[in-house]
């Protein structure tokens, strides 16, 4: 023991201990109860106050852009499941968007009213998360429990569609799965009827409370430049005023076709990010409503042998479909060469996939543009000058998501 | 679909660049190295691309040069994509760093720089930030093997 090397620390902070009189640096995490997430923050503390945050991920990077490039098209779906864990399914339906334009597919109407549907009730399970987790660290274990039991809810109606309650590996190149389970959409309609409840008690319970309100506003204030500036997308830049939201902007899915409204916040602090990701859940309620009075009938997948599985009785049958078959499954769909860069608007912001095909069954290069990865880099214009107690609530509030920021 | 601001880029610096191409909605310009900055300082002052949402490269190992430096801006008032690439040789797979012009593009060439092994001049801070201190090598060029150990960091006993 005593003659082996010191360990290696596997980070190298950007400042040390001793350079300024008075203050003291504090390593928190990588494995803190009170950051959900694996990220080490490197803190300069003057009394309890934050000078200067250096802010480390990667604790959960597994590889995966390499991974992508050694897998079919299709066999990255159960992969780009897990980057927002969260939400899931809009990981899925971005990944096989871009494929799909890649491969000139236009997918059915049912299909793109039901990924949007779905896409949508992603967003609000993942709201739910992020907003349940921000308010129980900040000891409002109700409200918690209220979003918890409600998010529950969804991801076991997910898993009657899915089979899966977290990562579904839903999506496929040119269509789905498969189509909704008898009386999915009845149940659909009394989980939103649950969400007014439930989502209205934590309104009652937070909105005008006291303590939340002390710990919230004009905590972690981000301006709309410099969030811009930093590269912050979704629901953090939304907070600070700026209206931009790709489902508005460069409509994809059925978005066009949706009567929605983009929520913003005043001025970007820790009350707005909460405020905002509320409001677009009552958004995306409105937009599965719409959805689902307007959902079209027809086949949920393309008729392209190129990406669209032939049916089990067909590929027992007939030589044609059991070469269509395997030629799939073992050489994967075959994608022109070309590249693109296709980007959903996530729950957390723009989620961008860069890919370059070289022609054939496999990705050449693969890159995700994660939103939390992004963020994490802006992340300590947020938690410099305030309390190192507001550290809490301000990492709450961005929704980092280790699976897509370390990928 | 060609938006006019992608018109009026091209009309800008057509002559500068190698190549100009709009895919899938997307402006690509392909430029070389030493204009990098002007170019992206360009699109970012003339034309309003205010986001700088990515820096990634793509490594082709047959080819000289080897990289693709590759860069994804956004306007916030159009709403419109341009692909910014630029090609380094292995030899000296260095670029100007953004950092000037967008905050964004610190933690993007910080990952760049460790899955690729290009320097961002002007960048000071490209330490790991995906993989650790004293992983070796750069695990997104096609010649580091997917199966490659790495000297781990020892458990504690």
């Amino acid at each position: 023991m005593l003659n082996e090397a010191p360990l290696p620390n596997p980070i190298r902070p950007a400042f040390g201990a001793g350079e300024n009189a008075g203050t003291t640096i504090v390593s928190i995490g990588p494995s803190h109860p009170a950051t959900h997430g694996t990220i080490q923050i490197i803190a300069e503390l003057s009394g309890e106050r934050i000078l200067r945050a250096d802010v480390h991920c990667g604790y959960l990077h597994r590889g995966f852009e390499k991974e992508c490039e050694s897998h079919t098209w299709h066999n990255l779906i159960p992969y780009v499941d897990r980057l927002n864990y969260c939400s899931a399914l809009i990981n899925d339906f971005a990944y096989c968007d871009a494929v799909e334009q890649l491969m000139g597919i236009e997918i059915t109407p049912r299909c793109r009213y039901l990924r949007t549907l779905l896409a949508e009730y992603s967003r609000i399970a993942d709201h739910l998360t992020c907003t349940a987790a921000a308010l129980m660290e900040l000891g409002a274990m109700t409200a918690f429990l209220y979003l918890v039991t409600l998010r529950d809810y969804i991801y076991e109606h997910l898993a009657d569609l899915t089979g899966a309650r977290v990562t579904y590996s839903f999506g496929r190149i040119g269509g789905l799965a498969r189509d909704l389970p008898v009386g999915w959409l009845e149940r659909l309609e009394q989980i939103l009827c649950e969400y007014d409840v439930f989502v209205g008690r934590v309104h009652g319970l937070v909105d005008r409370n006291r303590i939340f309100i002390d710990r919230m506003r004009d905590i972690g204030v981000l301006s709309s430049e410099e969030a811009i500036d930093w590269g912050f997308t979704g629901p953090v830049l939304r907070s600070t005023g700026v209206a931009r939201d790709l489902r508005k902007d460069t409509p994809y899915l059925a978005y066009a076709e949706l009567d929605f409204e983009v929520p913003v916040g005043i001025k970007g602090d820790n009350y707005d990010r909460y405020y905002v990701r509320m409001r677009e859940m009552d958004e995306s309620v409105h937009m599965i409503r719409q959805l689902a009075e307007r959902l079209p009938q027809g086949p949920i997948s393309v008729a392209d042998r190129r990406c669209t599985l032939p049916e089990k009785q067909l590929v027992y049958s007939e030589i044609e479909s059991l070469i269509n078959h395997f030629k799939l499954i073992s050489e994967g769909p075959q994608v022109p060469a070309g590249e693109i860069y296709s980007a959903h608007e996530g729950a957390n912001g723009e989620l961008g996939f860069y890919l370059v095909s070289t022609g054939g069954g496999v990705p050449y290069k693969m890159h995700v543009r994660a939103p939390s990865f992004v963020h994490v880099g802006g992340i300590h214009r947020l938690l410099e000058g305030y309390q190192l107690a507001d550290l809490v609530p301000t990492f709450g509030s961005i929704n980092m998501i280790g699976g897509e920021c370390d990928r | 679909m060609t938006a006019p601001v992608h018109e009026r880029i091209v009309e800008r610096w057509s002559a500068a660049a190698l190549e100009t191409a709009v895919a899938h909605g997307t402006l690509g310009l392909v430029i070389r190295p030493d204009l990098l900055v002007d170019v992206v300082g360009s699109l970012k002052v003339e034309f309003g691309f205010d986001l700088l949402l990515d820096v990634t490269a793509v490594d082709w190992p047959q080819r000289e040069p080897r990289f693709d430096v590759v860069y994804h801006l956004y306007t916030t008032r159009e709403f419109v994509r341009v692909r910014v690439k630029t090609r380094v040789a292995a030899s000296a797979p260095v670029v100007d760093s953004l950092l000037g012009l967008y905050n964004s593009a610190r933690i993007a060439e910080r990952e760049c720089h460790e899955m690729y092994g290009i320097e961002f001049r002007g960048n000071a801070d490209l330490r790991p930030i995906l993989l650790y201190e004293g992983f070796i090598g750069h695990p997104l060029r096609k010649d580091y093997p997917k199966q490659r150990e790495q000297p781990l960091v020892p458990y504690r006993k």
